[in-house]
């Protein structure tokens, strides 16, 4: 009881191994795509490492990468065989490599699926990370005389200037840290020292943010100082406010932006694995089709082609039992005789040697 | 005496034939290439139309756009040409054609010369648009609640953190005008009042630059306020003011940035001009040796081309003749001496109408 029987004349073989040919070739260019892909979302999460905190999110782009080399390796590979298997002499060459090549595309389509599950299942991860590094940004956004934090100050600048966002969550969390750094306070002043003092941990808050939080639509010049203090501006209400600062945070601008990416890339994936998927199917016909055209003797015959030979139950214990047997095969060779797997009959021959004669008399054997 | 007269074979005249009528869809290419070039160009001038005053500018990427059209018909019309320019019964065909074709290319050519020297002569007329437009900007910075100018100032804050530039010259620009609206004034406040009155024409002027002025290379936060007093700041150095605003003036930024999209077009354009030059030289040959062929009556025969039949001074002498008297022939004058001293060119591309005009067939 084969799994998806499909009977083929030799016209169809010839026509099926031609289409596989153009579309293994046709995935090579998809994985050419992915590995560009790959590349390209390492390239971007590269970009901003200065704010993401060390996570594991590395894996994923280089996921893509090494699935996408590995996709062109393949589908050249698979490109060769079908434009080989078109003659059925040419198919004798590859008659021994044929499964082995499908059992190896089977696991790596498997691979291409983890891969496109992986770009959805990065999101947590990513959250994480730029909700550590931007919280370590901005607490060091003052250290400009720092060596290996020097840059931290104008990444963080243009950062708010290009994604349109002020702070982690919000334009507050500057009113938390000490942004100015000592080294441009006057502690002469009364009320430099009075702030310093007023504060447990003796740094320089004030609720005020940097310039590159001021928001371009807004149609009054940039309030920065004194935000809360609606006295302390003309026709100013804080809470009402919009339009004068940047709203959205940080974080979530740059996960929108990261997300965005990673939802195309993944969508991307998910088609290109059905494609190979559909390109497996196909070269698993023809090769099936091909060995029972040998069978049968006659090159110009029709044949059938299928999926599995047996049952997906049969197939699964078949396998099961070789593994096992593979195992035991590694251990002392004593279960020949009493274990009472290895005589159960498969549809299959097995075949003893010349004198087909069963392994309990190996003394004898040639 | 014939100017740059050539041989050509029959087998040279049609490998010539065929020669021309590819050069003749490359320039096709050319031509798309000089029309988007002037599409690019509008494009850019009128992405910052708000801070430059039309000066007629534009006249420029539409020389170009109209130039790159005529090159792509004038050159396809080329190509058949000089396809059927391969077989000589062909040919007389297009006989008529092809001495108007020729000078009309000619004129094309020079029109495209033109749009290349264009390019490299509109700074003047830019820097002068551009130094207007951005003194307006500044000066109605403040007014986002005026329709038709409630945009100019997030367009001057984009265009100042986008070129890295600050005001028109400089920063100091941001101090002559008054950039700070008086809605978000509190006439109240004994200082604001003090200031206005100060002020001959009682505007509320300060040495203060807006936000977008702020250098993101400085290492300490940005000082927008108070620039002109030094000790105003604590610490605040030389090297500290350097790096504190931008530096460069707009104008000078938004120069270089269509300084160097000029010359690149100019450049270009100037490659496209010899490439037409090219093609209208071989086509002149073409169109002389063909009609020499046809004139010597055995299509197989070699014959001669040249770009002009007569020394330069002698076709321009009998042109300005021609010229003459077609103007003479508006009046009806016959008598004038001048038609009847006989030359070359005269006596087969004169009109004789103008001696018999009873007589016109």
């Amino acid at each position: 009881m084969a799994v998806l029987r499909l009977r083929f004349t030799k016209t169809k073989r010839d026509k099926l191994a031609q289409v596989l040919w153009i579309l293994n070739w046709i995935s090579v260019v998809t994985g050419v795509i992915l590995f560009s892909l790959g590349l390209f979302l390492k390239v971007e999460i590269n970009k901003r490492g200065e704010l993401m905190a060390e996570r594991d999110i590395q894996y994923v782009p280089n996921m893509l990468i090494a699935v996408g080399i590995i996709a062109c390796a393949i589908n050249f590979l698979g490109g060769k065989i079908c434009y080989d298997c078109v003659d059925t002499t040419k198919f004798l060459r590859w008659k021994l490599i044929m499964l082995p090549y499908i059992i190896c595309t089977f696991f790596f389509t498997f691979c291409v699926l983890v891969g496109a599950l992986m770009c959805y299942s990065m999101h947590g991860e990513l959250e994480e990370s730029l909700n550590l590094g931007l919280a370590e940004a901005i607490r060091f956004y003052k250290d400009t005389d720092t060596p290996g934090r020097c840059f931290l100050k104008r990444t963080v600048d243009m950062l708010h200037i290009e994604f349109q966002c002020c702070g982690n969550n919000g334009y507050k969390d500057w009113f938390q840290i000490q942004w100015i750094s000592n080294r441009y306070l006057d502690m002469s002043k009364k009320e430099v020292a009075d702030r310093l003092r007023s504060n447990v941990e003796g740094k320089y808050l004030i609720d005020g943010v940097p310039f590159s939080c001021c928001n371009i639509n807004s149609p009054r010049p940039c309030i920065q100082q004194q935000i809360t203090n609606n006295s302390a501006h003309f026709n100013y209400e804080h809470q009402t406010e919009e339009l004068n600062l940047w709203m959205k945070g940080c974080r979530q601008a740059l996960l929108e932006y990261y997300t965005h990416i990673m939802q195309s890339i993944g969508l991307t994936v998910l088609i290109t694995w059905l494609f190979e998927l559909s390109v497996l199917t196909g070269v698993r016909y023809l090769q099936t089709s091909l060995e029972n055209v040998l069978r049968q003797g006659d090159l110009d015959s029709e044949s059938d082609g299928w999926l599995l030979e047996n049952s997906f139950m049969e197939t699964a214990r078949t396998n099961l039992n070789i593994i096992k047997s593979l195992g035991k095969s590694n251990q002392i060779d004593t279960a020949n005789n009493g274990d009472p797997n290895i005589n159960v009959p498969s549809t299959s021959k097995a075949h003893y040697g010349p004198d087909n004669v069963p392994p309990n008399e190996i003394p004898e054997a040639s | 005496m014939a100017v740059g007269k050539l041989t050509f074979t029959k087998a040279e005249r049609e490998k010539l034939a065929e020669f021309l009528w590819l050069l003749n869809w490359i320039s096709v290419l050319t031509g798309a290439i000089l029309f988007g070039l002037g599409l690019f160009l509008k494009v850019e001038i009128q992405k910052r139309q708000e801070v430059m005053l039309e000066q007629g500018i534009l006249y420029v990427p539409h020389m170009l756009i109209t130039t790159g059209l005529v090159a792509c018909a004038i050159n396809f019309l080329g190509g058949k040409i000089c396809l059927d320019c391969t077989d000589t019964n062909k040919f007389l065909r297009w006989k008529m054609v092809m001495m108007p074709y020729v000078v009309c290319t000619l004129v094309f050519t020079a029109c495209v010369l033109a749009g290349a020297v264009m390019c490299y002569s509109i700074s003047s007329q830019l820097e002068e648009a551009l130094f207007l437009g951005l003194r307006n900007a500044m000066r109605y910075y403040k007014d986002t609640d005026t329709p038709g100018r409630c945009y100019l100032k997030k367009t001057l804050d984009l265009l100042q953190i986008q070129f890295q530039c600050c005001g028109n010259s400089g920063y100091r620009d941001w101090f002559q005008v008054q950039w700070v609206s008086s809605r978000y004034l509190d006439m109240n406040n004994s200082s604001v009042r003090d200031r206005l009155r100060s002020n001959v024409d009682r505007k509320y002027l300060m040495d203060g630059v807006p936000f977008s002025c702020c250098s993101t290379a400085s290492p300490r936060p940005c000082i927008q306020q108070r620039l002109s007093d030094r000790s105003a700041h604590f610490n605040f150095d030389r090297q500290s003011q350097q790096l504190n605003l931008w530096r460069r003036g707009c104008r000078s930024a938004l120069m270089e940035h269509y300084t160097q999209i000029l010359q690149s077009i100019g450049l270009t354009v100037l490659l496209i001009w010899l490439f037409e030059l090219l093609v209208l030289t071989g086509v002149r040959y073409l169109q002389t040796a063909m009609e020499n062929v046809i004139r010597l009556g055995d299509p197989d025969s070699e014959s001669e081309g040249w770009i002009l039949e007569n020394s330069l001074a002698e076709t321009a002498r009998s042109n300005f003749n021609i010229i003459k008297n077609l103007g003479k022939c508006y009046q009806g004058d016959d008598d004038d001496p001048n038609i009847n001293i006989p030359s070359a060119a005269t006596e087969r591309e004169l009109p004789s109408r103008c001696a018999h005009i009873p007589e016109t067939s």
